[in-house]
């Protein structure tokens, strides 16, 4: 077998600047329609913000916490909402591109834990995807203390005083799980941040040593790194079993620090695996119509399409247990969440679109066999999920960052360009590094012979 | 002469002489009723020129129709018949009928699927099989070739089998 070998062209390059440039053009069009858009007095602003929230609560309990809420925020520097909603989008990007680095190397680590052969041909795709785990890390954990006082209200110190001074009795119970064993309300919550630093230094160590693996096999051949790259996987998934969850607490439900679910870390983890899982194949689809990955064929894509297809059914599983419950229950405390998303014209729409992207479409355009062997019908799907799940993080970020003056346009949209052109460019710089096919992988002749 | 009475069986051994005796068999005209292997073998049907199941469409089919049903069950129990406030919420709310909807349209769909595998298939409780040749279900692969079906003769067809690489070739009358 000949050794084949992604070449990352010219052209290819020129398209991601394009997009990447278009992407700036846009944000920066998007803040000045920000901007000039003001909401005008600030006072103003913060009133209108408790009126429409106390209008929104579905109880008089709920409004207390909402505008408790508002007024603890009115009684900080208030940032202007324009800024607010750079940030908000900094950190939603932030999290979801993370989670399609991090869904690379999950892939591949339950392709070896499963002893899985089929996928042995495009395993190189999902470890390219992984080469932003470093850029990711260091730029979330740059961007956090750039947003940590408008995206994560748990970080004001007044909320720590006594509550008869107007602290908050709620968070000051949750604080431990940030700060310690700094004091309460300082300016470093130690334990969030040595949370953030260990999980991407264990993440970004097994991405390394499990890709050091795959690329000697090329040279070496034989079966012991094929051996120690499992045995690293298996360590890999229990870690990250605590880890994405315990980070998606950490990085989109301490937005909202009142609320809690306790299906969140699987929440998160959903949508990360099914818009990753659409990302490559995307990848996929692409490099074979560039005439690349010749051992692909419509089995192998048959099977990427019922992973994409299964797990899209799978994050509506865990969307609905999530809602049902809280419906259910009523809950004040508890379904304030989705009283902001649903009930906020601003909100409403999208609360309904990502059904719309991330179920039904999946659910009934990749439902036949047919369609999940055809290309063109994986590449109508596969963009769907990834700007779906775009939504979906949108949907969890901002009505907890910006109440209801949250809004998408081309502020959204140039910030999401950008951070996709940085994605595919690492992306695709490190695809061509190493050969796109591993030849000496054991179980190459297997996904060769794969047939369904 | 009348179809699905008289045969002529090609006893194989081995499943790969049988993959390729298909083919050749297929090329040479002779239209196969049917093979009997004791295992699966791999890519025979795509050697007997067999068509996709159409058993997904009706799987849909009865999905949606349960679907129907739980929606419609539901709405008219709780908003019709016998209305009852819970945890006040509306009558008719669709959140919490979302389960029931799955289950019973994951129900009808999977009981209606075998129903139709047992019609279409033939079937039916107390149906006595037709057994060509009983080593079929321990080591022998049968092709069976219904001459009521084909043009030639008993003895071309027999000859064709014999050149395909079929063991032994025997004849089989049902009354």
């Amino acid at each position: 077998m000949t050794e084949e070998r992604y070449e990352f062209t010219a052209g290819a390059k020129k398209k991601i600047f394009i997009l990447g440039a278009v992407g700036i053009v846009l944000f920066i069009l998007g803040v000045f329609m920000a901007k000039s858009d003001g909401h005008g007095d600030e006072a103003a602003h913060a009133l209108n913000t408790i009126e429409e929230t106390s209008l929104l609560a579905s109880t008089d309990e709920n409004a207390i916490v909402l505008s408790e809420d508002a007024h603890g925020e009115a009684a900080h520097h208030e940032t202007a909402p324009w800024l607010k909603r750079i940030f908000s989008n900094l950190w939603i990007n932030n999290v979801y591109f993370t989670g399609l680095a991090i869904i690379g190397l999950f892939f591949i680590t339950i392709q070896y834990a499963s002893q899985a052969g089929w996928s042995a041909g495009m395993k190189r795709i999902p470890l390219a995807m992984a080469s932003y785990l470093p850029i990711a890390g260091i730029l979330m954990l740059v961007s956090w203390f750039v947003v940590k006082g408008d995206v994560f209200h748990w970080t004001h110190a007044s909320l720590y005083l006594p509550v008869a001074e107007g602290g908050d009795s709620i968070i000051q119970g949750k604080a431990a799980l940030w700060y310690w064993p700094n004091e309460i309300g300082s300016s470093l919550p130690l334990f969030y941040i040595a949370r953030m630093v260990i999980f991407f230094g264990l993440w970004y160590w097994f991405f390394v040593m499990i890709k050091k693996h795959m690329l000697a096999e090329d040279i070496d051949g034989g079966l012991n790194h094929w051996k120690k790259a499992r045995s690293l996987s298996a360590i890999f998934l229990v870690i990250f079993a605590v880890s994405s969850s315990v980070s998606a607490w950490d990085w989109v439900m301490s937005i909202d620090p009142h609320w809690f679910s306790t299906m969140f870390g699987w929440y998160i983890f959903s949508s990360w695996w099914v818009s990753g899982l659409a990302f490559i194949t995307i990848v996929v689809v692409m490099l074979k119509r560039q005439g690349y990955l010749k051992i692909v064929n419509e089995n192998h894509l048959h099977d990427i399409g019922k992973f994409v297809f299964g797990f899209s059914i799978f994050w509506t599983y865990i969307w609905f247990s999530q809602f049902l419950l809280i419906y259910y229950a009523n809950i004040p405390e508890e379904v304030v969440y989705f009283v902001e998303r649903m009930k906020a014209s601003n909100y409403a729409w999208v609360f309904y679109t990502n059904i719309l992207l991330n179920f039904v479409l999946p659910f009934l355009l990749l439902m036949t066999r047919d369609a999940k062997r055809q290309m063109s019908m994986l590449m109508l799907v596969s963009p769907i999920i990834v700007i779906g799940h775009w939504v979906d993080f949108y949907l969890m970020v901002t009505p907890g960052v910006m109440k209801t003056d949250g809004a998408i346009g081309l502020l959204e949209i140039g910030m999401l360009m950008i951070f996709l052109a940085l994605f595919i460019y690492i992306m695709l710089h490190n695809l061509a590094k190493a050969p796109l096919v591993a030849k000496n992988h054991p179980m190459l002749e297997e996904s060769l012979h794969h047939h369904i | 002469m009348e179809s699905g009475k008289n045969f002529v069986l090609g006893i194989y051994d081995d499943e790969d002489v049988l993959l390729e005796a298909v083919t050749k068999v297929r090329d040479s005209g002779v239209k196969i009723h049917e093979v009997y292997s004791p295992f699966p073998v791999h890519g025979l049907e795509h050697a007997l020129g067999y068509k996709r199941t159409r058993l997904p469409i009706a799987a849909f089919m009865f999905g949606l129709l349960g679907f129907t049903l739980a929606v419609t069950m539901q709405t008219w129990m709780l908003g019709v018949d016998w209305p009852m406030i819970i945890g006040g919420k509306n009558f008719i709310s669709l959140p919490p009928f979302v389960p029931v909807s799955f289950e019973l349209t994951v129900l009808i769909s999977a009981l209606g699927m075998v129903g139709t595998f047992m019609i279409i298939s033939d079937l039916k409780p107390y149906k006595k099989p037709r057994m060509f040749d009983v080593r079929s279900t321990d080591d022998k692969h049968v092709m069976a070739v219904d001459l009521g079906t084909n043009n030639l003769s008993k003895d071309e067809i027999g000859k064709v089998l014999n050149e395909s690489g079929a063991s032994e070739v025997n004849d089989k009358n049902f009354d």
